[in-house]
């Protein structure tokens, strides 16, 4: 399938592993990406709080250019922030056509025009909506087979509900249970999996982030997990960069490390670690990296 | 409705968390089960439990339909009213099916299911000063105002106090001074209010304060918890632009320079630039900032953080000094974008809580939340509109000259103009205010 594919900021800054792993999964799912390299930032609810009509604006510019796009089904994107940020703007935008041609007026300079009911699905939604989890567990080939993977959504993917669409028929805050089942690795729940990471403050209240960081990552240690997966990069920055900074603020070691989703799958799909970026992160996933190995040693 | 009364009582269990602070025991679960009718509340199935098997289990409750906010617990790990929680729908979302009762969080537990909300909820309300600062001398007679105004600090003033969302607020789990989203949702329906005059000092006050607007972590949990649809979250960032864009008011939390740092450096770069933008946000928002002292302080302190993301080439040093970007002409369209936009002399903002949807709304994901959105369709206008604080201002313009007459914002007066009088006890709901969703269940059961 052709998605008109948004990758954000942060994949292409600091979390440059997630860009190349979703690059790299890609084809072995049959998903052609076109890149939406001209759109803006999504504004992280940033720009948001500072002007609304402003960050409605960039995100209906980012919605046309993918609308443009021919043959794409629909627009999909690698993090949750933007998942949640674009959503709120959709939801406005969608809601009022006076608000929505004010808005689309910003951006006659260009040709461009957003037009109501665009479909905007993070890479998880898309897994396990459009591929379907059957058909991914036919593509794995490397099973999870005790990996132990606690899921860590990000706060915008799983609130508001009823923004993003979550109810009985989609149960997507339960999607990366069902993923990390579906490529044969076991589910480790804890009780941080849906709250916050803690990024958002990180500038305002720095202990206080680390802290919430630290909490999790300290609870699926206990709770016995080889590693963590999250769709959010934001969050990743959180959990996996400033892991370091997270154990001082929380006074115990943690060594967790933390999968991009698009790693995890490219693992299940047969892609080695390496090739996944996995030596990248800050906390070396040294677990999965011997688990991967153990699993290649037993083939042999 | 007929057709509900007809369900017989069949068998509901309940696990509650019990605990007496005075015994010297630890907390531990206790199990019951009660046969009531699926459309009765966990409440009445509580009550009957503590009626029938053992006396001794602690609930507060009082009106049992939803508008005394007395018996907030958490069901099933959520936070809800007990007696705005249907039997069956809890028992459908339990683990196993049996409905599990706790406490909420945040708060000390006096016993059993009752936290104390006077050490936590009711002490930050009060930090707020949640009452009306009118300008002096109070008119003689009744203030008039927008009233779209008045429709906008409803959705605050729809709060029963449950404390909900104090419970579930992730900041205030790490950080327990947090000001939290109750108590900040109340500062809005003041902020929101042209008749109140003090609407610099509040803002600068919780801008100042470390665990102000600021400290909010932007989790939407409480606006997923609140049973009454306040967004406390919302009225928390609206509070933030307020304050930054119409007072400009400079915080030592980098809560403005975090915020302009943001902005600036998408509409230089049309992406976000992570290695300046943190450095900004401590020293300032220009390319100088990453000099100042405040942004070296912080870069030794995250000298652990940083030499391994280097060492691990998660940053390369010339990705740390050079922005990725979009190409040069989409970055003139979105400077061009940011100029028309921020050139305008009042923000343009929908707010759906006041004008609702003009188009059929897709159809509604969970039918247990359905009650919550039209609230907002109820208030009719189908216009997009600038938000509150902005027709605030234009509303005190007048009484500046005396004349308490919305003169400044003229509305189709189609429903007379709601009037109130100065004492926020005394403030009547306006008459085309939303109405507050869902409490019809409560009174069909009964």
């Amino acid at each position: 399938m052709k998605v008109a594919y948004w990758p954000g900021c942060v994949s292409r800054g600091f979390t440059p592993e997630l860009h190349g792993s979703m690059a790299k999964v890609a084809p072995l799912l049959d998903i052609e990406l076109v890149e939406l390299d001209r759109g803006a930032c999504c504004g992280a609810g940033v720009i948001a709080e500072h002007n609304q009509e402003l960050a409605d604006t960039l995100n209906a510019r980012t919605f046309a250019l993918a609308q443009q796009v021919d043959g794409a089904e629909l627009m999909m994107n690698i993090c949750s922030t933007c998942q949640g940020a674009q959503s709120e703007c959709q939801e406005r935008l969608d809601a009022n056509a006076e608000y929505r041609s004010q808005v689309n007026s910003n951006l006659e300079g260009e040709g461009l025009s957003y037009e109501k009911g665009l479909t905007n699905k993070n890479f998880l939604w898309l897994l396990v909506e459009e591929i379907g989890l059957e058909r991914l567990r036919g593509l794995v080939k490397r099973p999870l087979t005790n990996l132990k993977v606690g899921p860590f959504y990000g706060c915008y993917i799983v609130r508001p509900r009823n923004r993003l669409g979550i109810d009985e028929q989609h149960p997507r805050d339960q999607y990366l249970e069902m993923l990390i089942d579906a490529l044969g690795g076991t589910v480790i729940k804890y009780a941080g999996m849906r709250k916050c990471c803690g990024f958002p403050i990180i500038t305002m209240n720095k202990n206080a982030s680390l802290r919430q960081a630290g909490r999790h990552l300290g609870d699926a240690a206990d709770a016995d997990a080889d590693c963590l997966v999250t769709p959010c990069p934001l969050c990743h920055l959180n959990l996996d960069l400033q892991q370091p900074l997270a154990e001082r603020a929380v006074g115990r070691e943690l060594r967790m490390p933390v999968l991009h989703l698009p790693q995890l799958v490219g693992l299940a799909l047969g892609l080695e670690p390496q090739e996944l970026g996995m030596s990248r992160h800050v906390v070396r996933p040294s677990s999965v990296i011997d688990w991967s190995a153990a699993v290649v040693a037993a083939a042999a | 409705m007929a057709e509900i009364r007809e369900r017989p009582p069949e068998p509901f269990t309940l696990r509650l968390r019990r605990y007496d602070p005075a015994s010297g025991e630890a907390p531990y679960w206790d199990e019951h089960t009660v046969e009531l009718e699926p459309h009765r509340s966990v409440l009445e199935a509580i009550l009957q439990a503590r009626d029938r098997f053992d006396g001794s289990i602690g609930i507060r409750c009082s009106c049992r339909q939803a508008i005394c906010g007395s018996c907030g617990v958490r069901i099933n790990g959520e936070p809800a009213l007990a007696c705005h929680t249907h039997l069956d729908a809890a028992k459908d979302s339990a683990r196993g099916g049996v409905i599990e009762v706790e406490p909420m969080g945040n708060m000390p537990v006096l016993k059993d299911l009752i936290v104390d909300m006077d050490a936590v909820h009711w002490k930050k309300i009060r930090r707020v000063t949640p009452w009306l600062l009118p300008k002096e001398p109070v008119p003689e007679r009744e203030y008039l105002v927008p009233r779209e105004a008045m429709v906008d600090v409803t959705q605050t003033m729809a709060c029963i106090q449950c404390g909900a969302c104090v419970s579930d607020c992730l900041s205030m789990e790490v950080d327990p001074g947090f000001i939290g989203p109750a108590a900040l949702a109340k500062s809005y329906r003041f902020v929101g209010d042209p008749r109140d005059d003090q609407h610099r000092e509040r803002l600068n006050d919780l801008a100042q304060d470390p665990q102000g607007i600021f400290d909010c972590t932007h989790c939407f949990k409480c606006v997923e918890a609140c049973p009454k649809d306040v967004n406390p979250m919302g009225q928390i960032m609206r509070q933030r632009r307020i304050a930054t864009g119409d007072f400009h008011i400079k915080d030592p939390n980098n809560g403005k320079r975090h915020e302009a740092a943001f902005t600036t450096l998408v509409r230089d770069n049309g992406l976000l630039w992570e290695a300046e933008l943190l450095p900004r946000s401590y020293g300032g928002n220009s390319w100088w900032g990453k000099f100042a002292p405040a942004a070296g302080k912080e870069l030794l302190n995250s000298l652990p953080a940083i030499i391994r993301a280097l060492l691990r080439r998660k940053v390369t040093p010339a990705a740390a000094l050079k922005p990725h970007r979009i190409p040069p002409t989409d970055r003139k369209n979105v400077r061009a974008i940011y100029d028309k936009v921020e050139g305008r002399e009042q923000r343009l903002e929908l707010n759906l809580y006041i004008v609702g949807e003009d188009e059929a709304p897709p159809p509604p994901a969970v039918t247990a939340d359905a009650g919550a959105a039209p609230a907002a369709a109820a208030s009719g206008t189908a216009t997009a509109t600038v938000d509150a604080p902005s027709a605030a201002d234009t509303a005190t313009a007048p009484e500046e000259t005396a004349a308490p007459q919305p003169s400044a914002a003229p509305q189709p007066s189609a429903a007379p103009e709601p009037s109130a009088a100065p004492e926020p006890s005394a403030a009547p709901e306006p008459s085309a205010g939303p109405e507050p969703s869902g409490d019809s269940e409560a009174g069909e059961s009964r």
